[in-house]
């Protein structure tokens, strides 16, 4: 089905599944208790796993697949949010032309970028790329930002380009030419899908248990699905071959007679488009649109997300994210008073000294547990978390296989 | 004339500090041809040995001043230094106000032991591996330490002033002939300049007139032949990378009066550093000190008012458009050297 093996389809499969149940799978813990706060299944969380997703997904086809570190893949991120934004000002609130115009703008920044910086490998590409990266950073946060047509200009080039600092925002005046320009009451419309709200969510409650259902989430997780399914079309195809062809060897592959520089930029190309459309629903799921989506530190977590999944492998750069984001969001909200609720059965002196050693780690230091299992990761486990899961499965594997010995032997005894 | 004279002047004490970060790195990168992303923040930690150094000399305790009340009439107290006890009044004093320089004799052990422990416990298994893992584990290895600091430290910028002799400006203008008051700069811009040059002149020296740095300079000539003739090149690169790390710190802590050190510091400079190492040239020593004096100028010369009013936004973006043009025409960089890390 879907010109796919069998194991890849069981993994689409797989991936489909979980997205669809997501609200129901990342809320296993009732509300109000004390786990509550684990519970990673309201809508604006489950977007941003998927929409991370995306923007991994993309990023591992140009990583995992050809070897070339991008330090600079954000910047493709925030073109498409600009995008994005700009089709929602000019146009109407309808998610479609506006995600097509930032697949667009994004592939034609990365034709642009990636032709000048796959001229380089090794650590130059990723200085080149980085180097483009701040200054589209640094463009849209100061010379972009300055009104063009002169101060007395109303309306949509008031704030330029990007808005700077404050980034781009929607306005009663934008026109709007296709859709309304304000709604009844008068407010600002939000992105929408043909008529459904990208906001509007439904709730569902069992017993303790409340599940959100949102529209925003489901669209892009559909998005995802469709990402996901072209980038194993792309791993499984002859173009995939090619370009882990790159990785392995590009002095045997020019040897050959083949020339590297087209597949290299088309996967280039298509990361970057991904990253585009990764932003574009940014914009879609929150009609805002700030140069610090552009910063290294954005594309540094691209990378980061790639690499502790497992780059080069399907799945690996969406359980990457997944993971990030839910220490991002989940992890940075336990404090101590938390941390002394949980602890609160041990003796005192025992319980300030557990809390003591967690604290730094746990809270406002999220960021210190992601750096040491990140170190970890490339230390001891250079395939990701997938790598690691697989290491486990085997060993279980050969558990089992040891304990299937000795019946098989014993049975004949009887 | 003047403004482009200030500008130079201006551009020369970020520049010293370019040229610091990326004499490190290149010197890692030239010995043990690993790319540390870390060294930013191994300039941190620098910048932060100067903030520990000047809290311990600053510790006091509390005395009760036995003819003194205070308005309310409760018995009122003196901050006592410790150091002003165990030295004396005048020369406490002198040490408190020059604990920035004074740091340097803190920061050097600190940094090499920093440096040595980091080669010696995580970089020297990253040898073998690809440069794209070493630049994931030093990278997380930034991050670490960068939140390590920032749990001790707090988030905010820790002020550290200079010593009261250098905190105020020396009119270069009249110096040079030109109306008073034009160009003025700090004084310690200079002593930082000077610092810098300094520093750089000593690793030259060490690496060209020393045995040991003769050694050093053939292993990385030839790691392999030099191993080869029974001298044992790791330790001696180990001890190298200590020294890259100690003129990062040291570098860090001399740049914390002029910018108060703040946990993220040393990621700001990295990403300008690896550009300025790119630039000058993979494993070339002069390159890096070229290149960041170099792009350190044409940044501030770019933020002269009338080159903004020409070309908006040029200083923003000018040190990338140069790499990006440098590495596009001299795929070497600057100096590079024949045969490093080239495709």
């Amino acid at each position: 089905m879907f010109g796919l093996e069998k194991k890849d389809l069981r993994l689409l499969m797989f991936v489909a599944g979980l997205t669809l149940l997501a609200p129901f799978l990342l809320n296993p813990f009732p509300e109000g208790s004390a786990m509550a706060q684990f519970n990673a299944g309201y809508p604006d969380l489950m977007q941003r796993f998927v929409i991370f997703g995306i923007f991994a997904i993309g990023f591992n086809i140009l990583f995992g697949l050809t070897g070339y570190l991008s330090f600079g893949h954000a910047a493709f991120l925030g073109v498409g949010s600009y995008s994005a934004m700009w089709m929602f000002k000019l146009f109407g609130m309808n998610v479609i032309p506006a995600l097509g115009l930032a697949i667009a703008m994004s592939g034609l920044f990365a034709i642009v970028i990636g032709y000048v910086s796959l001229r380089r490998s090794g650590i130059y590409f990723s200085i080149l790329t980085l180097a483009f990266a701040m200054m589209s950073y640094a463009l849209a946060y100061s010379v972009l930002a300055t009104d063009m047509d002169g101060p007395d200009k109303q309306g949509l080039l008031q704030k330029g380009l990007t808005g700077g600092e404050t980034g781009l925002q929607l306005t009663l005046q934008d026109p709007r030419i296709l859709g309304a320009q304000t709604t009844e009451s008068g407010n600002i419309p939000v992105p929408s899908l043909f008529g459904v709200e990208m906001r509007s969510a439904t709730e569902l409650n069992l017993g303790d248990w409340v599940f959100t259902f949102s529209a925003g989430y489901y669209f892009s997780g559909v998005i995802m699905l469709l990402a996901f399914y072209l980038s194993i079309r792309i791993f499984r195809s002859p173009f995939g071959m090619m370009l882990r062809a790159v990785k392995s060897n590009q002095q045997r592959l020019t040897y050959t007679g083949l020339n590297p520089k087209p597949y290299t930029l088309a996967a280039f190309v298509i990361s970057g488009m991904y990253a585009g459309l990764a932003g574009g629903l940014m914009a879609a799921m929150d009609p805002l649109a700030g140069p610090e989506r552009m910063f290294w530190t954005a594309s540094g977590e691209v990378v980061l997300m790639t690499i502790l999944g497992g780059a080069g492998t399907l799945i690996g750069p969406v359980l990457g994210a997944g993971a990030i984001k839910y220490m991002e969001n989940i992890l940075s909200k336990i404090n101590s008073d938390i941390l002394h609720t949980w602890f609160a059965f041990l003796p005192d002196g025992l319980e300030n000294l557990i809390v003591g050693m967690i604290y730094p780690f746990i809270g406002k230091g999220w960021h210190l547990t992601l750096g040491i299992i990140f170190m970890l990761v490339v230390i001891f486990l250079p395939g990701g978390l997938v790598e690691g899961s697989q290491r486990i499965g085997r060993m279980f594997k050969r558990k089992q296989a040891d304990d299937d010995k000795p019946t098989a032997t014993t049975e004949p005894a009887e | 004339m003047e403004a482009i004279i200030l500008q130079i002047l201006n551009g020369l004490d970020k520049g010293s500090a370019y040229a610091l970060i990326a004499l490190g790195l290149t010197l890692i990168f030239g010995t043990l041809g690993v790319v540390n992303f870390a060294h930013g923040a191994l300039f941190m930690m620098g910048a932060f040995c100067a903030v520990t150094f000047s809290n311990l000399l600053t510790l006091s305790y509390q005395s009760p001043e036995p003819t003194g009340t205070d308005f309310l009439g409760n018995p009122s107290y003196d901050d006592l230094f410790y150091v002003q006890q165990w030295f004396g009044e005048a020369a406490g004093a002198w040490m408190m106000d020059w604990a920035v320089p004074l740091s340097i004799l803190f920061a050097i052990p600190v940094m090499i032991s920093i440096g040595v422990i980091m080669e010696r416990g995580l970089i020297k298994h990253f040898y073998k591996r690809p440069h794209a893992d070493q630049i994931l584990v030093t990278f997380g290895l930034a991050i670490v330490l960068q939140e390590v600091i920032k749990y001790y430290y707090g988030a905010n910028p820790i002020p550290t002033p200079a010593p009261e002799v250098f905190r105020g400006s020396f009119d270069f203008g009249a110096a040079l002939g030109f109306d008073p008051n034009v160009i003025i700069y700090p004084y310690w811009r200079l002593v930082y300049f000077g610092f810098a040059a300094i520093i750089i002149a000593a690793v030259f020296a060490f690496l060209q007139f020393t045995t040991f740095g003769m050694v050093v300079r053939a292993g990385m000539a030839d790691r392999e032949t030099v191993g080869l003739l029974g001298i044992n090149i790791d330790r001696r690169f180990t001890i190298m990378f200590g020294i890259a790390a100690a003129v990062a710190g040291l570098a860090g802590v001399m740049y914390t009066p002029i910018n108060s050190p703040n946990y993220h510091m040393g990621m700001d400079f990295l990403v300008l550093s690896f550009v300025v190492v790119v630039v000058g040239g993979m494993g070339s020593l002069p390159g890096a000190v070229l290149a960041g004096f170099l792009l350190g100028i044409l940044e501030s010369l770019a933020s002269m008012s009338a080159v903004i009013d020409l070309i908006p936004g040029i200083n923003q973006v000018i040190i990338y458009l140069v790499a990006i043009i440098i590495l596009l025409t001299r795929p070497r960089g600057l100096m590079g050297r024949k045969g490093v890390m080239e495709e």
